[in-house]
């Protein structure tokens, strides 16, 4: 479903991404570990087309990004920046980001978003009254409210409390189970790891560990190890 | 799962992108107020600096209002890109079904409600200002102001898309679009002057002309541009 080949990004002569390739299918969620400066996050937003490629290519169900409408509407995108207006209530975004998918029942569908992630009832707030944590879930709202088959989260869990990581993991876990793929990154290993089948640990701009097996056979420990011994040595 | 959606549609997301930043403008109204002060106050300064046994009240108007219709207009072209870079609020549009050309229009559209509202709040002020007569040359008056907008912001909104992606926005938003707005604000300023001078709306037709055939041009050249200024 989502292809990587052989994807580079320079600016200037420095690669901050070097010939990164991988393939994920439905139902698939990739955690993606890495020191600051790795390259995941340039990798993330050339895996929603936000960013070309300077060399390789990203596809969706087979058609490159950010490609047409309709393959842009398969995507949903969170990242440690909020993506919302701040003068704008909570509904007024979410609405606004479900109208911009060109959801027919955009206002029904913000509801029940709301709903989910615990936040219907700040529903009338001023995005910029919340808290850092609150501001979060709205930002998980908008970008989970069009029900999106590939969803690319950038160190999601900033700033939210316990229960909106826990609002958060059983979003992303149904959305799992229906069959989307989600890319995440985060430097909470446990947590990446209770959503992955897929893991890779990045290093100036490349790969460096790459497995594959169901979330439950990951051992936490085990695998904070290995990163420290692979990110020690590429650092 | 398609018949959820809508198919995307140029004009309609447009609206939403120019609606929603109408309201942003409408709940913090920061750019609108800084616009307007701007104006008044400039409006003030050349009234008391104007001597009207030096010069004729008719012959120096035509040129303060297109001062101040340029740099008040800055203001709020700034405004219109920063809101989407603080919390990258862009990246969600672009990521969104939304076109690169409706996230353009949307953006010039809102730009276009801002400006013109700057201007007919500044109109009625310079008359009052200056002493000019309120006579139906006004409305001519009024729509070569309007004409020279919609050129004036599809330029400037171009422009302040690039700019937003740099750290001297404000600084450099001025210096890359005052050259463009050349070819629209030298025939907005003659007609307006030839029609506050009493001339018939017929005369200045050449210049509506100029202006309207820069409008059409700036307004494509700037619609096909502008999804490059996206690019990282």
């Amino acid at each position: 479903m989502l292809v990587a080949e052989s994807v580079t990004r320079k600016y200037g002569a420095r690669a901050v991404v070097h010939d990164v390739s991988l393939r994920l299918n439905a139902g698939d969620c990739l955690a993606l570990f890495g020191p600051n400066g790795a390259g995941k996050t340039t990798l993330l937003r050339m895996l929603g087309g936000l960013l070309k490629p300077t060399r390789g290519r990203v596809t969706l169900q087979g058609r490159q990004l950010p490609g047409e409408a309709a393959t842009r509407r398969l995507l949903g995108v969170i990242s440690h920046k909020s993506m919302l207006y701040d003068a704008l209530t909570v509904r007024e975004n979410v609405r606004f980001a479900a109208e911009c998918q060109g959801m027919r029942s955009a206002a029904a569908a913000t509801d029940a978003i709301l709903e989910q992630l615990l936040i219907r009832d700040r529903a009338d707030t001023v995005v910029r009254a919340l808290s850092r944590g609150l501001q979060q879930r709205v930002s998980v709202a908008r970008a989970l409210v069009h029900g999106p088959r590939l969803v690319l989260l950038d160190e999601p869990y900033t700033g939210l409390d316990e229960s909106g990581a826990r609002a958060l993991t059983e979003a992303l876990r149904s959305l799992k189970a229906s069959g989307a793929t989600v890319v995440l990154i985060t430097h909470n290993l446990s947590e990446g790891l209770a959503l992955a089948t897929e893991s890779a640990i990045m290093c100036n701009g490349q790969f460096v560990h790459q497995q594959s097996r169901p979330a439950a056979d990951y051992n936490v420990t085990e695998y904070a190890s290995r990163y420290r011994e692979l990110v020690a040595g590429g650092e | 799962m398609s018949s959820a959606f809508r198919e995307p549609s140029l004009i309609a997301d447009a609206i939403r992108i120019a609606r929603k930043d109408l309201l942003i403008e409408f709940r913090t109204r920061s750019g609108f107020l800084s616009a307007t002060v701007f104006a008044l106050l400039s409006l003030a300064i050349f009234r008391f600096s104007w001597d009207p046994t030096a010069v004729k009240s008719v012959d120096l108007a035509p040129g303060v209002l297109w001062v101040i219709f340029t740099f008040a207009g800055l203001l709020g072209l700034n405004r219109s890109f920063n809101l989407e870079q603080v919390d990258r609020a862009m990246d969600a549009l672009l990521a969104s079904p939304v076109s690169r050309e409706a996230v353009f229009a949307g953006k010039a559209l809102g730009n276009l409600v801002f400006v013109v509202a700057v201007q007919l709040l500044a109109l009625p002020t310079l008359a009052l200002f200056f002493g000019l007569p309120l006579g139906p040359e006004w409305w001519g008056v009024l729509a070569v102001a309007v004409l020279a907008a919609v050129g004036f912001v599809a330029v400037g909104t171009l422009f302040a898309a690039v700019a937003s992606n740099t750290r001297m926005a404000e600084l450099l938003l001025p210096m890359l679009a005052l050259p463009f707005f050349v070819p629209v604000l030298i025939p907005a300023a003659q007609a307006t002057s030839s029609l506050l001078a009493g001339r018939p709306i017929h005369e200045v037709l050449p210049e509506l002309k100029i202006l309207g055939a820069f409008d059409i041009v700036f307004v494509a050249a700037c619609t096909l541009a502008f999804p490059f200024t996206l690019e990282e």
